[in-house]
């Protein structure tokens, strides 16, 4: 067995290949243990472990706020933003508070010092215990630019050293997933038997290895015959670290958002099996 | 008065283009001098704020009105608080809907959408 304390992100290229089935279970399985649900568009993990003592925490950005009576129309900000959340209007700037990424530099670069930040929430973060399991969830405000925030809140936020932590990330390959990589000691690519899976999880295959990490591919709804998953794997030399049959034992369990591993003999054997081998895999 | 019409293809006879802010080119017309010209859409490649840089494109030429089948709610804001007046354009040509703005049969648009462009990722 390799460290305890390692911080595990369960990812896959697209929504629904069962990172959260997997990220659940194996936090289930560990016992005293964290699961971070990082999919801050549509968390559902909390569904499964149904967490006691929940408390909650907004998370803030800054925005820019201009103050037109300083502001002299040089239109510098404006032509700085690159995500064209300011516009020029009536010689002055207009800002677009769901447009905004909140870099701060419209502020940092006005000339007449015009430009200040206000704290405005975008989501926030709830954190709970279930049995042996802590469990964060974070939430993004509908209409919301990007999650990172609240990523980067999740993960810096009190996260014991000396648990294992599983991150139950949000699906596809984009700044968001990066921030949970980034954070990682092993990454689970969970993937589809399909050419569409195989698609996204080259994509995420790609992203694990710019940056470095150890990483292995669950083959979730394992059928009999090909599997283009699988063939990726055998091509590209990735180590399988276990598979998850097409089961409707499994689907109905997980549909009614109840742990299988908790439910079944045969599917705590199952992660348990899997835990097991992804625990050795990454010390 | 300066007019912009979204449209597919440089020339009058194009269709106007479905999108606003991710059309390929603006036909700019003026109205008095009856002189026209079209600009590329720097904004197409925008993953996000499409509209908003759109509209500034308009505004930035002075166009006083704008001829579309369709125009998001940021768009919207950034041409109307620069007194930008926003029709909504007809089925046929650019030339087409040129004519029948100045026949002053166009309506202004009343739908704004609020989905697309909402999003960065």
């Amino acid at each position: 067995m390799g460290d305890k304390s390692a911080k595990i992100a369960v990812l896959s290229g697209k929504g629904g290949s069962g990172k959260t089935m997997v990220s659940v279970n194996l936090a289930f399985l560990s016992g005293e243990s964290v699961y971070i649900d990082c999919d801050v568009e549509d968390p559902n993990g909390h569904l499964f472990f149904n967490p006691d003592g929940v408390s909650k925490e907004a998370v803030t950005v800054m925005i820019p706020v201009v103050d037109e009576s300083l502001c002299n129309g040089c239109r510098k900000c404006v032509d700085f933003c690159k995500f064209d959340a300011l516009a020029f209007i009536k010689n002055r700037p207009h800002v677009f508070e769901n447009i905004c990424h909140s870099c701060g530099g419209c502020a940092l670069l006005c000339p007449e010092k015009a430009i200040w930040e206000k704290d405005k929430v975008i989501g926030e973060v709830q954190s709970g215990v279930s049995h042996d399991v802590i469990v964060s969830t974070g939430i993004m405000n509908i209409g919301e630019t990007s999650g990172v925030p609240i990523v980067k809140h999740l993960l810096n936020k009190n996260v014991p050293k000396d648990l294992p932590v599983f991150m139950d990330c949000p699906p596809g390959s984009s700044c968001i997933v990066m921030e949970n990589i980034r954070d990682a000691d092993f990454c689970i690519l969970v993937a589809e038997p399909t050419v569409f899976g195989v698609h996204n999880l080259s994509m995420v295959y790609d992203l694990v290895r710019l940056f470095a990490k150890p990483y292995g591919v669950v083959l979730n709804k394992c059928l009999f015959g090909k599997n283009p998953a699988e063939e990726f794997c055998i091509e590209k030399n990735i180590p399988i670290l276990g598979r998850i049959p097409f089961d409707p034992e499994l689907g109905a369990l997980n549909s009614d958002a109840k742990i299988a591993a908790r439910e079944s003999e045969r599917f705590r054997e199952l992660f348990g099996s899997l835990l097991e081998t992804v625990m050795s895999a990454h010390g | 008065m300066k007019i912009a019409i979204p449209v597919d293809e440089k020339r009058p006879e194009s269709s106007v283009c479905l999108s606003f802010g991710r059309a390929p080119y603006f036909l700019f017309y003026d109205t008095t001098t009856k002189e026209t010209y079209y600009l590329d859409n720097s904004a197409i490649e925008n993953p996000s704020g499409a509209g908003i840089k759109a509209a500034q494109i308009i505004v930035d030429h002075g166009a006083q009105a704008l001829l579309t089948p369709r125009c998001g709610q940021n768009a919207q804001e950034v041409l109307l608080r620069s007194e930008v007046l926003v029709y909504q354009s007809i089925l046929g040509t650019v030339k087409e809907n040129m004519d029948a703005f100045e026949a002053g049969e166009l309506t202004l648009l009343s739908d704004f959408d609020s989905g697309a462009g909402r999003d960065g990722r």
